[in-house]
């Protein structure tokens, strides 16, 4: 089993009118099933309304399944005697960065995760300057959280969470309210931290130029699983993208148009050197 | 243009003041506070503008800072004083109409000014040079016994320090929906008192529900970062007493002891005089 084992899993709201009786119920998550191995780095894709968000808190002990079970580094979320446990060893980004920041000077709130598991003052500084570097925030720690960009912000809540120590972060949209700038250096560090420290990263969005660099990709439709595979794999099925309302990068949509205009394009072009080379192939190729 | 309102007016600059434990403070603070109105001469009140002299000077925060605070009681300082000069029955020492002014009146009004102008300045020397963070930790440490008596200490500081990190996040949220309702026509000077109470409504009913989706995301953040309350809890920054925190301890027993003695060591200078 994996760090991150999903079974069967089914989520439904319930919702109520004004006197409390059941409305109605939207199954948010349909009968999902994952497997994420330890250091993997997985995207989770899906447009507004896919379930995908609902899925990140059942990874992470907010949300528990109504059937179906989830386990976290072996441990069962509905237990709550493992509650605290799971969520150290599954870290959690959300997305809007003011509403996740608690302290009121950068290295505070680093040192908020550590101080709420008990470890010792000595050693919580250790972690906070230890993950500030990781994420490239140590000059800032004794600012004002008020004072950084989203992007600087959004950094400093991955050290808050990586002060943990947790073997897998969750990263739930966490560069939907930022400017391109801003989504680089979260993309950038999160992908640091995977290959540098392994740690396991879920991480979901709608962009799609953001999940080409992980091992993984899931395509949530309507609370279940649309596609999965590789990158290459998931970009090579342009129509079937369109049809889940996702756009495709770029370059490889232009590929794609290409070889639909008869020009011999490889399917799955993730990358602009790789477009070039393949053209150029091409271009040899004809003359 | 709301953006540069700053709450918890803390002046950064090096000084012993500033050093100091936020408990020592705190305690400091309040036993000046009680003093003032403990003590009933004019031989107490000398020692304690000393005494808020001598800590003004240490402090190195202008004097202009301190006076600030003031401007809020200007006007409540007015009114006592009319009262007390006017309806303090004694000794008549002048008359105009109908009203009388007597001399415990005078001297009763003397005092609330002094007694009043010192808190203010007193408190604003204790925010002045502490962080609100310490601030909030130094009051959770002193009510630390009360948690026995089952009050949530932990819990009131945490929530102190949450709002402080949100005023100016609220802040700016007030301003961008002001600019939002002004763009689609929205009047908020003009009119009346209560026309421009009724204009506030459509900024107040999104500010708090913003707020409050706010504070569903932050309690969802702080929960998934294991915050549980306070127990088992370690602190990063936890608070320390050191030579010079009990040196401060001393020089306010010092300050008390001195106070209260003043009246009579004056009455003893004046007998042998």
């Amino acid at each position: 089993m994996g760090i991150i084992k999903v079974k069967d899993l089914i989520f439904e709201y319930i919702r109520r009118d004004e006197e409390g009786n059941v409305e109605g119920i939207t199954t948010a998550i349909d009968d999902i099933n994952l497997d994420i191995e330890q250091g993997d780095f997985v995207s989770v894709l899906g447009h507004n309304g896919s379930g995908k968000s609902t899925l990140a808190k059942h990874l992470n002990a907010i949300l528990y399944p109504t059937e179906g079970t989830v386990w976290v580094d072996g441990k069962d979320t509905q237990n709550n005697e493992y509650i605290w446990d799971i969520r150290q060893t599954a870290g959690m980004v959300f997305q809007n960065p003011d509403n996740q920041i608690i302290g009121q000077v950068v290295e505070e709130d680093v040192g908020f995760g550590p101080e709420n598991m008990g470890v010792l003052t000595k050693e919580i500084w250790e972690r906070v300057d230890e993950s500030l570097k990781a994420v490239g925030m140590y000059e800032f720690r004794k600012y004002s959280p008020n004072k950084l960009s989203g992007g600087q912000k959004q950094r400093v809540s991955i050290a808050g969470v990586i002060a943990m120590h947790p073997k897998c972060i969750i990263l739930d949209e966490p560069t939907a309210m930022l400017d391109p700038k801003g989504r680089r250096e979260v993309i950038r560090a999160v992908r640091a931290l995977n290959d540098v420290e392994h740690i396991t990263v879920i991480l979901i969005t709608h962009y799609m130029d953001e999940v080409i660099y992980s091992d993984k990709v899931y395509v949530m439709d309507k609370g279940k699983i649309a596609l999965h595979g590789t990158p290459r794999e998931i970009f090579s099925k342009v129509e079937r993208l369109k049809e889940l309302r996702l756009d495709v990068p770029q370059v490889t949509l232009l590929a794609h148009e290409l070889k639909e205009a008869g020009i011999p394009m490889p399917d799955g072009i993730l990358t602009k050197e790789e477009f070039a080379a393949a053209f150029d192939e091409c271009v040899n190729r004809a003359i | 243009m709301l953006r540069d309102i700053t709450l918890g007016q803390y002046y950064q600059t090096d000084s012993v003041i500033h050093r100091l434990d936020p408990r020592v403070k705190l305690a400091a603070t309040i036993i000046f506070i009680i003093s003032l109105f403990v003590f009933n001469d004019i031989a107490g009140y000398i020692v304690a503008a000393l005494f808020l002299a001598i800590v003004i000077k240490l402090s190195k925060v202008p004097f202009k800072f301190m006076v600030k605070g003031m401007k809020a009681i200007v006007f409540l300082l007015i009114i006592t004083v009319v009262f007390n000069l006017f309806l303090t029955p004694g000794e008549p020492v002048l008359r105009i109409w109908k009203l009388t002014i007597t001399k415990e009146g005078i001297k009763l009004a003397a005092f609330l000014v002094i007694r009043l102008s010192f808190l203010i300045i007193g408190s604003s020397v204790m925010t002045l040079t502490t962080t609100p963070n310490q601030l909030t930790d130094g009051m959770e440490s002193l009510m630390s016994p009360l948690k026995k008596l089952k009050v949530p200490v932990h819990e009131v500081a945490m929530m102190m320090s949450i709002a402080l990190r949100f005023i100016p996040i609220l802040m700016e949220e007030t301003d961008k929906i002001m600019k939002a309702q002004m763009a689609r026509g929205a009047d908020f000077e003009s009119g009346n008192v209560i026309k421009k109470a009724k204009s506030l409504v459509p900024l107040l009913v999104p500010l708090f529900i913003s707020a409050f989706r706010r504070a569903n995301d932050l309690a969802m953040a702080m929960e998934a970062r294991c915050y549980r309350g306070g127990e088992h809890r370690t602190r990063m920054k936890p608070l320390h007493y050191v030579k010079r925190d009990f040196a401060a301890y001393a020089c306010v027993a010092l300050y008390l002891i001195t106070g209260a003695a003043a009246g009579r060591i004056a009455e003893t200078v004046c007998a042998l005089l």
